[in-house]
């Protein structure tokens, strides 16, 4: 191997098990010389990891799966061997959509199908005055944030596309945007929803494991022309991360990856705020109500590192859902094929216990399954999708 | 080139110098319409406003993100999207990365009116950046000798030495220690200011 590898990434928490693994030193116990590079948008992460900028990168499990399928961009293989996390993010909104939804709720306010309900019912409200329509943030247009949004409040109905706006924003705008309400809300990923509500200016209104128990979020991409290159670098790679989200997930070294984590070159926020995260207990309210959940963020528990090609499928189901891909046998091989569990098994030299959950555990819709996803996707109301 | 032939040209850029590096260079190749955007505020509804041909973005720029959201929702926009120049082009592609540009390129423009445009905003880019670390090196040279100044002082005033033998003294420490004589200064300025 010549010179150190370039691995980049985005200041979020689920970048944890990558951070970690060069700081800590798991990485140069595997005989790796890393340098990380810190990244502003998820469009420069995959165009530097596309052109060979970069040899890996943190990255959105959507992103990769595009950049495979040439969706939206050039066309460049991508191979995931190591899942980062799965769920992690948030919906935060503001003051008043809170109160306007706790006005219309029905059921629950940590039930998704209540609360998208009652947000169907304000959405119809706003509709009859005349108002505006509510304006939600996510980070990317191929992204688990966009996703799951979506998922759920078409499950109450709310056409995504028609009956509000979803718009782009990066994610360190988010709070500001919220705060001077160019949006009402957002799906978002740690720690910008804790921001938003130690700041005071939103409630974090459901964790995305309340929507979906079990989701790939983020990957270690690489290029897959490099990986078939390099698979000795691949393989230590992999054991490398595992190896990190082991030290991650013992409730005993969660201070020091808090540290470790919130350095100014790393996540750059408070360490405090990143263990909020890690140990799935976050303010909720500006008030000091804390939600406790151990499904917020997994980084190595119930063999998350392992990535599943059904999530991949999955998330290849949402991009034709929403108008984004067409639905073809081809599509949903290359979509699965950018998961690569062989990868990460042989790299672990055995194929490690996994005790996961059914995947997804999705609030609404029927069970998903990778070989009829058209079937699947006429179970649902609201879409764009045209058999 | 007449006006009418000229492609409309967006930079969006918070560098307001870099932009008008670019924005000149442009000119100077003939083309005559090209607007910068520098406030991300509202940046959509101002593209849209505009509705440009070619969109260069500094890659630093968070609002890249936000750009390629709008290439995706062609129900927003008058005219499908597509971003750099083709899948073919990957030398462009590495040369506009690695300067730190990303152009988005509307659908229609022919190609060979992209090329020339694509390499101008590389070759500028590329000129900003040397432009750039000159200026941090001046800095980091004035920064220096200010540090120097003041630990010749110290050692003149402690040691008793005049002004060329305390330089002769800071220099031969730096070479000892095969350190910059800045580093040398800076760490008898802290020492002083400890002893204080």
């Amino acid at each position: 191997m010549s010179g150190p590898l370039r691995i980049g990434f985005i200041p979020l928490v689920d970048a944890a098990a990558l951070i970690v693994a060069v700081d800590k030193g798991f990485a140069a116990a595997e005989g790796l010389e890393v340098e990380l590079v810190r990244e502003v948008s998820w469009s420069n992460v995959r165009d530097k990891l596309n052109i060979g900028l970069f040899d890996a990168a943190h990255l959105l499990a959507p992103v990769a799966i595009a950049s495979s399928l040439g969706l939206g961009h050039v066309k460049v293989p991508i191979v995931a061997p190591f899942n980062l996390g799965i769920n992690g993010n948030a919906i935060t909104v503001s003051p008043a959509l809170l109160s306007a939804l706790m006005e219309e709720i029905d059921g629950d306010r940590f039930d998704p199908m209540a609360t998208a309900k009652a947000l169907a019912r304000v959405v119809a409200k706003r509709r009859k005055a005349g108002a505006e329509p509510l304006t939600f943030g996510m980070t990317f247009p191929f992204s688990t944030h966009n996703y799951q949004l979506r998922f759920w409040m078409a499950a109450a109905g709310v056409d995504p596309d028609e009956d509000v706006r979803l718009v782009v924003l990066p994610p360190p705008f988010m709070v500001d945007s919220l705060k001077s309400g160019h949006v009402d809300a957002f799906c978002v990923g740690a720690p910008w929803n804790s921001i938003a509500v130690d700041l005071g200016v939103g409630h974090i209104l459901h964790f995305v494991s309340d929507i979906l128990v079990h989701a790939a979020e983020k990957v270690l991409a690489i290029r897959q022309s490099w990986a078939d290159k390099n698979p000795d670098v691949v393989a230590a790679l992999v054991r490398a991360a595992e190896k990190a989200a082991d030290f991650i997930e013992h409730p005993e070294n969660r201070t020091e990856a808090a540290r470790i984590l919130a350095q100014p070159e790393r996540i750059g926020v408070d360490a405090e705020v990143i263990q909020r995260t890690l140990d799935g207990r976050l303010k909720i309210s500006p008030d000091g109500t804390f939600r406790e959940s151990d499904r917020y963020l997994l980084v190595g528990r119930e063999g998350a590192g392992r990535p599943d090609p059904v999530q991949a499928a999955w998330l290849y189901a949402q991009m034709v859902r929403w108008g984004q891909a067409p639905l073809t046998p081809d599509g949903v091989k290359t979509a699965m094929a950018v998961f690569r569990p062989d990868l990460y098994e042989a790299a672990l030299g055995h194929r490690r216990p996994v005790e996961a959950p059914a995947p997804f555990g999705a609030f609404a819709g029927p069970a998903f399954d990778p070989t009829d996803i058209s079937g699947h996707l006429e179970a649902f109301e609201v879409g764009r999708w045209k058999a | 080139m007449s006006a009418e032939q000229s492609p409309k040209i967006v930079i969006v850029d918070e560098s307001p110098i870099r932009a008008a590096i670019l924005e000149e260079g442009l000119r100077e190749a003939g083309f005559t319409q090209v607007v910068h955007i520098r406030e991300m505020q509202s940046l959509l509804a101002r593209i849209y406003a505009v509705d440009p041909d070619i969109i260069l973005i500094d890659l630093e720029n968070p609002s890249r993100d936000v750009l390629e959201a709008m290439f995706q929702v062609s129900r927003a926009v008058k005219r499908p999207i597509a971003m750099f120049v083709d899948q073919s082009d990957s030398a462009s592609i590495q040369a506009s990365v690695e300067a730190g540009v990303s152009a988005y390129i509307v659908d229609g423009l022919k190609k060979e009116r992209i090329k020339p445009i694509l390499d101008l905003c590389v070759s500028r880019f590329n000129a900003f950046a040397k432009l750039q670390e000159e200026l941090e090196r001046t800095k980091s040279q004035l920064e220096d000798r200010k540090i120097i100044e003041k630990a010749k002082g110290i050692l003149m005033r402690v040691k008793g030495l005049n002004e060329d033998e305390a330089y002769v003294l800071l220099r031969s420490t730096a070479m000892r220690e095969k350190k910059k004589i800045g580093e040398i200064a800076q760490s008898i300025i802290t020492a002083s200011e400890m002893l204080k």
